[in-house]
């Protein structure tokens, strides 16, 4: 058994945008980093961001007179109280610095034009006046749920730019990155993590990175899920070694968010932006139908909502027949070729080449599909994992928990790199106090426990098990009882389903040889823990009996303010369970804005007062 | 009435002693708006599971899935087989290191070459977070968004004369983002500075202009009119030092 083994004071797990801006505000702190990511870093699903980043700048028109306080109540009301409100804070009054510092690194952020100019809302004109002391300042646009115009944006590349600002910010501080390498277990003696055992997906061979400081920084889970506009990458790795230590909990496994503007049929995601910037949804008859349901926020209510009308709206039957299933349209026709092939030049790429639909002239046919992952690993706001020492989260990968039950548009981008900024000084903190045993013992066994492991995969010593198989059958799973409308009887049957297909995930055998890189293998070694992580939402989900933000209960469909203002946290303490233990803790330590109305999403209110009358 | 399609795949598992550089033959019913995304994942699905490629974003902005298909670079995802003829030959992306079959090391040598051309934001300035952002005007801000929708996909550079004869040439894409840097007004190096960074034959003057670069490029980025801008502005430098040199 020989491996190479790294050392270093932090290794980061995933090299997206939210994992580098940690990795360089330690490096910048003179501290040894690594960084590991399945693809080179300008890969992630960070470049995939497409609409923008909300930061309270108030310099456009239409964002004067806003703040992070503004910013602050959107986020807590988007997340129907079920975020952290005092990591809201910091996110909020952190965000506009962030944007700045990307700007000094290179960003090539929009800019205020001063003067008049035309603008769209619910397909109606209106005309804007942008002032001269703002020129040439950055400028936002308009995104769902949010009081002003605060979406800061490059055209609709805004995560791919960040993301090559950021690299380039990692090149010149010549921070060390292995690409393709997947950790496939935490190194730890349970009480503290020191690293974490990993596979080169060049060679196939297994390697240690020893850390004082491990970081994990892998995006969402969204690929538990068949219709998702996530990347093919984002299959919860960095939730699976957390989630296998049996220490760490998955904070609100069931908070998943769905996109209302997936195109039909391959769940590509077309901006936001687009209903920000005056695009509508049309049905079957070529009609507005937003604002029937939502007479004040209409197309641009929260993606909760307006995912849940729109499904609504099929249901009633008000779909465009297609040999996909019912869509619905979305229309940006009067924008205008200019504004199209500028602002929104992503989504005409996307029209013309996966759907050949110009969009200039035509229709685009959307559907929601899954978007995005609130829940994740749990820390406290300073991203410190919960259970274990030297253990630190950040981005979507993380519950510190600023999204709550609904993540607004634009809010995610922004994570990224404040909650990389804010948590990234909290890890160089850490470290400059942090010795640690960098256990060479622990790591041997660690290495021995996955070599085995894979042999047995490898050979089909458990079963052969058809990898693909399991994927596909769980992913169908999710989709087709874990998804937008959710009930007891559904959920029921899909956590049956799943704990059947646990079994199944556990006998997977190789077809291949598993020589070298091997696609195939590196889906098998992490197929159980993915179902595992489906179990997760499906029982979270289950036993959450409210509607809260994105979890919207059929059969309880009022948000229960007396008994589920709480935070899911779900252990997987025996690796021989088939279920989770479920714990709870409140979902805030303090309620500076208190429990109400969004003024959107029409939502029955079973509030805390009460329990005291 | 649909067409069966014939896929020729390089294979060659550099790991395995006992793999040998060779083409392996499938056969795939077309089905409706078929990409080469969804083609390879069935193929390796539903009939050989050691076939290895790339793919992340499969919507074109990731740059993952760059591939000679039928003897083009291009990126899969995007292709629609229904634009190809019934038998498709694909093949890695040449000058990067193989990983696996179609799977090519692109990380190493964007990562090694963006060093090269210090590819970064070069000031003096501090940040200071109190501070408004400097002012920028918008059309410039498109400007240099418009040379940073470079995907890194690596298709300029498999697609060059000069790249695929000689490893130290930087390549378009290299020369695409030094543009964009003189462009920047945030970015203090001087004509000469750039010169020291692209004015040798490993940079532009390496350029043998084919510009095949600008055919694939997916992006459609004005590799041509960059190559030329910056040929002329390091040109013109080079004779300056010629000129300083001889007096």
């Amino acid at each position: 058994m020989a491996y190479e083994t790294f050392y270093s004071d932090l290794v980061c797990i995933g090299a997206g945008l939210a994992g580098e801006r940690v990795a360089i505000e330690a490096a910048a702190a003179g501290f040894k980093t690594i960084l590991l990511s399945l693809v080179p870093p300008r890969r992630s699903h960070s470049c995939a961001a497409e609409g923008g980043m909300q930061a309270a700048l108030g310099n456009c028109a239409m964002g004067e007179g806003d703040s992070p306080d503004v910013h602050f109540a959107d986020t807590v009301k988007g997340s129907d109280w079920g975020c952290d409100q005092e990591v809201a804070r910091i996110f909020a009054d952190t965000a506009p610095i962030a944007v700045r510092e990307a700007s000094h690194w290179g960003m090539p952020w929009n800019r205020v034009e001063a003067g008049k100019s035309m603008c769209f809302k619910g397909g109606v004109c209106f005309e804007v006046e942008d002032k001269a002391e703002k020129h040439g300042l950055i400028t936002a646009r308009a995104f769902g749920g949010t009081a002003k115009w605060r979406t800061c944006y490059t055209a609709d590349g805004t995560g791919h730019t960040l993301l090559y600002t950021l690299d380039n910010k990692v090149t010149q501080l010549g921070i060390t990155v292995h690409d393709r390498i997947e950790a496939v277990s935490l190194i730890h003696d349970g009480d503290r993590c020191v690293g974490c055992v990993a596979r080169c997906l060049k060679t196939g061979k297994l390697r240690v990175y020893l850390s004082k400081a491990t970081l994990i920084a892998t995006g969402g889970y969204g690929k538990l899920y068949s219709e998702t506009t996530n990347t093919v990458i984002n299959e919860g790795g960095g939730h699976i070694v957390a989630l296998d230590t049996g220490l760490v909990p998955f904070g609100n496994p069931e908070a998943v968010q769905f996109h209302p503007t997936g195109i039909v049929p391959t769940n590509i995601l077309v901006t936001e932006g687009c209903r920000g910037d005056g695009g509508t949804l049309l049905d079957v008859n070529q009609e507005r139908f937003m604002h029937i349901y939502e007479p004040e926020k209409a197309e641009l209510a929260s993606r909760d909502v307006v995912s849940r009308w729109m499904m609504h709206h099929i249901r009633e039957g008000h779909g465009v027949p297609s040999p996909y299933g019912p869509h619905l349209w979305l229309d940006i026709r009067h924008l205008g070729e200019k504004h199209i092939t500028t602002r929104l030049r992503e989504v005409y790429d996307t029209c013309i080449h996966f759907l050949g639909v110009d969009p200039i002239t035509q229709l685009i046919p959307v559907r929601p599909c899954h978007h995005y992952s609130m829940g994740g690993v749990r820390t406290n706001k300073d991203g410190y994992a919960y259970g274990l020492e030297g253990l630190f989260s950040a981005g979507e990968s993380c519950c510190w928990d600023m999204h709550g039950f609904n993540r607004l548009g634009g809010n995610s981008l922004a994570e990224t790199i404040v909650a990389g900024r804010h948590i990234g000084r909290a890890v160089a903190d850490y470290l400059k106090g942090a010795e640690t045993t960098l256990r060479t013992d622990l790591a041997r066994q660690a290495v021995a426990r996955d070599e085995e492991r894979i042999k047995r995969i490898v050979s089909g010593a458990d079963g052969k098990e058809n990898v693909y198989d399991v994927r596909n059958a769980m992913q169908k799973e999710m989709m087709d009882n874990v998804g937008i409308f959710r009930n007891g009887t559904d959920l029921q049957k899909a956590v049956d389903n799943l704990r059947e297909l646990l079994v199944r995930s556990k006998k997977v055998g190789l077809r291949s040889s598993g020589v070298g890189s091997s696609p195939e293998l590196a889906m098998a070694i992490k197929i159980s823990g993915m179902v595992r992580m489906a179990i997760c939402v499906a029982y979270g989900a289950l036993m959450r009996t409210e509607s809260r933000g994105a979890h919207a209960r059929e059969d309880y469909t009022a948000r229960n303010d007396r008994d589920w203002l709480t935070r899911t946290l779900a252990y997987w303490r025996n690796p021989d369970a088939d279920l989770p233990t479920l714990e709870y803790e409140p979902a805030s330590p303090v309620f500076h804005l208190p429990p109400g109305d969004r003024g959107y999403g029409k939502c029955e209110i079973i509030c805390r007062e009460e329990m005291n009358e | 009435m649909s067409r069966q399609l014939k896929f020729n795949i390089f294979r060659y598992n550099p790991q395995d002693p006992n793999s040998v550089p060779h083409t392996d033959s499938f056969w795939l019913d077309e089905t409706p708006s078929l990409t080469l995304f969804i083609a390879l994942n069935r193929l390796r699905e539903e009939q050989d599971s050691s076939l290895n490629f790339d793919f992340a974003c499969r919507m074109a902005i990731c740059g993952s899935c760059g591939m000679v298909i039928n003897g083009r670079p291009g990126l899969a995802c995007r292709t629609l087989t229904s634009d190809l003829p019934g038998e498709i030959t694909l093949m890695p992306l040449p000058v990067f290191k193989l990983v696996g079959d179609l799977a090519v090391d692109t990380g190493t040598w964007f990562r090694a070459t963006n060093e090269k051309i210090e590819s970064w934001i070069h000031t003096d300035q501090e940040f200071d977070p109190e501070a408004l952002e400097e002012r920028m005007e918008n059309d410039l801000a498109n400007s240099i968004f418009e040379l940073e929708r470079c995907i890194e996909c690596g298709c300029c550079v498999a697609s060059c004369g000069t790249a695929n004869m000689r490893a130290d040439f930087v390549g378009a894409f290299a020369l695409n983002r030094v543009a964009r840097f003189v462009m920047d007004p945030r970015d203090k190096r001087s004509d000469a500075d750039y010169f020291e960074v692209v004015g040798t034959d490993q940079g532009i003057f390496g350029c043998m202009g084919l510009l095949a670069c600008e055919d694939v490029c997916p992006r459609k980025i004005p590799l041509q009119d960059q190559l030329g801008i910056l040929r002329r502005k390091m040109g013109f430098i080079g004779l300056k030092n010629l000129f300083r040199r001889k007096v």
